[in-house]
């Protein structure tokens, strides 16, 4: 059997995730790939997530054709020099048992969950990932989102760090009540957050609302924060798609759920028929229409962005970076232009609003360079 | 969010909406459960364990016993409901709406077309159906369909513990009279359920599985048959998609009849009898508004037009099970004109 085979192993994202599908392969046995090279596509709770190949190598046998479903950690797919013969391949595929490491980061991620802290008079939800080294990192949501929206990303980004994901007010397991719901209301619940974990300075990642929010904790308490990556952020311009805003705080029904979470994504096949279920128990909640309408209310009202972080973010010294999907229907990339020359703009082909899901290699990989510089 | 049965479920629904809002009560049988033995109330929490713990938080004047008979309970839920208060009525089975069905049929369905829309009905019957247990004749029947056919009344048929809590919760604060349907053999089945209330709409059926090949629409516990079934057909490369209606009235016939637009074959499985029955009824559906989609004949998987026979053996020829599903969806599939 030769050594130098490696698996490709059925990748585990997010808290639930137990076995994912896989959807297509987008390589043929035979073909070579290099590092960020797509290889194949997995249906997980959310959208169809694409795994990306870290090494140089040649897809040598597919174990899992389209359509398999696999446990966290079975084996997808044989890599290795095209000489290969194919028996030792045969005995590599025989031979596998799901990796000693996987299991115990399998067992490290089932034993993790979301816990509860007490803030400023509200109970925010979170969930926390990587040993306590070097500088944190804080990921904020968007509107109508919760943690869960960085399952590709967390795992990636806490190697060698920790790494805490939030569920702002209203939103996923945090409490229901959120008063007005507008913008200072959402930032103390956030900077109380960041200070009851002695989280400062941190590296802060926003999306959507949460970059908004991610700008105003920087530039109300610059010396929390270390740096600012803001993924298609609010408050950049008076623009948002009111289909989206509204539709979503209504939709109680599947058929307008789909409609409006495909109005995220560049490429509508992408929304599962799980992501629009979760949102949907969401949404059932008791509290949770009414959350969500004061939050639109006062950050969308009239199908206008009521919330403007433009001057902040001019003024502010803080590190900053821009990551924006090219075919964003919620908050149109033209609000990129608002960001200062100093600030690092990039723009995503074959991506929407939700650019950390539908490019997660490519945004984590500008993440950590930038907050490694 | 933790894994309950739907027994817990179902409680779970009930002791939230009585908190929520007072004027919820709950009528019945022995629903305080065990007045009169040893244990005294609360001992069993009702025949099914469901309403256990209610009395000693809410007291009798919330959780009313009723003597044993089925008339005086509807009719006074129905009186109660027409005058404000929501309550939820414990019709133990169903095989019983006879002796208490015009207070259902003629009266609570009727109070708010026959008072000019002015009057509101907000009560639920909670009703065991179902055969499996051996209980005969009088105690294994699953009359939704009855209910189903009379205009004013909604009519739920969870299949889960998840679908059952929001499903409940919607039926108390709705404003028109709900039966709620309990299969007597899935009390104890679990899943995820969120801890906080919720509401299912009505209307709404659930997709449980995706498939392009065949159409299963199947109703509580047949909806676990079907998907039993929807395995070993995978395994064969036929895929069937599964639709759980959830409510009978309101029938979402939308999802239904976008599926076999898409699949273009159709098998409704029903542990009711066939005539006049549901899965006549969405055949019939089927066959009138999406006739030039269908690939096959209309397959249903009942139960024969017969009495629940109270030999064991018989019994489970009569219910259908995960072969005869099997048998029809290839019959289905491999149909040629």
């Amino acid at each position: 059997m030769s050594a130098s085979l490696t698996a490709i192993t059925m990748p585990k994202w997010g808290l639930t995730m137990n076995e994912g599908k896989v959807v297509a392969w987008l390589r043929e046995a035979g073909a070579p790939f290099a590092p960020g090279d797509e290889l194949l596509e997995i249906e997980t709770s959310k959208i169809t997530n694409v795994v990306e190949a870290d090494a140089a190598s040649t897809l040598l046998r597919v174990v899992a054709p389209e359509g398999t479903t696999l446990p966290i950690g079975g084996l997808l797919a044989v890599c290795g020099p095209a000489d290969v013969p194919a028996a030792d391949i045969d005995a590599f595929v025989s031979r596998f048992v799901v990796a000693e490491h996987d299991e115990e980061a399998a067992e490290t991620m089932a034993a993790a969950a979301p816990r509860m802290l007490e803030v400023v008079g509200t109970r925010l939800r979170y969930f926390e990932l990587g040993s306590d080294a070097g500088i944190p990192m804080l990921l904020l949501h968007g509107f109508g989102a919760d943690l869960n929206t960085w399952m590709f990303n967390q795992p990636a980004l806490s190697e060698g760090r920790r790494v805490v994901a939030l569920d702002l007010p209203g939103h996923g397991g945090s409490a229901r009540e959120v008063g007005t719901g507008d913008a200072e209301v959402l930032r103390q619940a956030v900077a109380g957050f960041v200070d009851a974990l002695d989280l400062g300075p941190v590296h802060v990642v926003g999306h959507s609302l949460g970059g908004a929010l991610a700008l105003l904790l920087a530039a109300h308490r610059p010396g929390l924060v270390r740096s600012l990556t803001l993924i298609a952020p609010a408050g950049l311009g008076p623009d948002i798609n009111p289909a989206f805003i509204e539709g979503f705080v209504r939709a109680s029904r599947r058929k307008d759920a789909v409609e409006v979470l495909q109005l995220l994504v560049h490429d509508p096949a992408l929304v599962s028929r799980t992501m629009v279920e979760e949102v949907l128990r969401f949404k059932r909640l008791d509290g949770v229409t009414a959350a969500l309408a004061a939050i639109a209310h006062a950050w969308f009202a009239g199908g206008r962005q009521q919330v403007s972080v433009a001057a902040d973010l001019a003024r502010l010294d803080t590190p900053v970076q821009l990551i924006w999907g090219r075919e964003d229907r919620i908050v149109p990339v033209t609000h990129a232009q608002a960001a200062p020359a100093r600030a690092a703009t990039h723009v995503l082909e074959g991506a929407g609003h939700l650019p950390h899901m539908e490019k997660t290699g490519e945004v984590n990989r500008l993440i950590r360079r930038f907050i490694e510089a | 969010m933790t894994v309950k049965t739907i027994r817990q479920a179902l409680h779970e629904a009930l002791e939230q909406e009585m908190r929520r809002d007072p004027r919820v009560v709950v009528i019945g049988e022995d629903v305080s459960g065990g007045a009169g033995t040893e244990g005294g109330r609360d001992a069993a929490g009702g025949v099914l364990g469901v309403t256990k713990g209610l009395i000693k938080e809410f007291g009798e004047t919330r959780v009313i016993d009723t003597p044993i008979t089925e008339s005086a309970i509807m009719g006074a839920a129905a009186g109660a409901a027409v005058t404000g208060l929501r309550p939820v009525a414990e019709l133990m089975f169903s095989d019983f709406l006879g002796v208490c069905f015009d207070q259902i049929f003629n009266q609570a369905a009727k109070f708010r077309y026959m008072f000019g829309g002015k009057a509101k009905t907000p009560m639920v019957i909670r009703t065991m159906v179902g055969a499996g247990r051996s209980a005969a004749a009088q105690h294994s029947q699953s009359p939704y369909h009855i209910f189903t056919s009379v205009p004013g009344l909604k009519v739920v048929v969870p299949s889960n513990a998840y679908d059952a809590k929001g499903l409940l919760i919607q039926a108390i604060r709705d404003d028109d009279p709900v039966i709620f349907c309990e299969h007597k053999l899935m009390y104890d089945l679990k899943t995820e359920v969120p801890d906080e209330a919720y509401v299912i709409p009505f209307g709404e059926a659930n997709v449980v599985r995706d498939g392009d090949d065949v159409t299963i629409v199947a109703l509580a516990r047949m909806v676990h048959y079907a998907g039993e079934a929807a395995d070993t057909l995978e395994a064969k490369g036929i895929g069937c998609e599964i639709i759980d209606p959830r409510t009978t009235s309101p029938l979402d016939e939308d999802t239904i009849l976008e599926s076999v637009e898409r699949t273009g074959r159709l098998v409704v499985v029903d542990e009711a009898t066939p005539r006049c029955g549901m899965a006549t009824d969405i055949a019939a559906l089927v066959a009138d508004r999406a006739f030039g989609a269908l690939k096959a004949p209309v397959r249903r998987v009942t139960a024969p037009h017969t009495p629940v026979p109270f030999a064991p053996s018989l019994e489970k020829l009569y219910i259908p099970d995960k072969d005869r599903i099997v048998a029809a969806v290839r019959d289905v599939h491999g149909y040629a004109r």
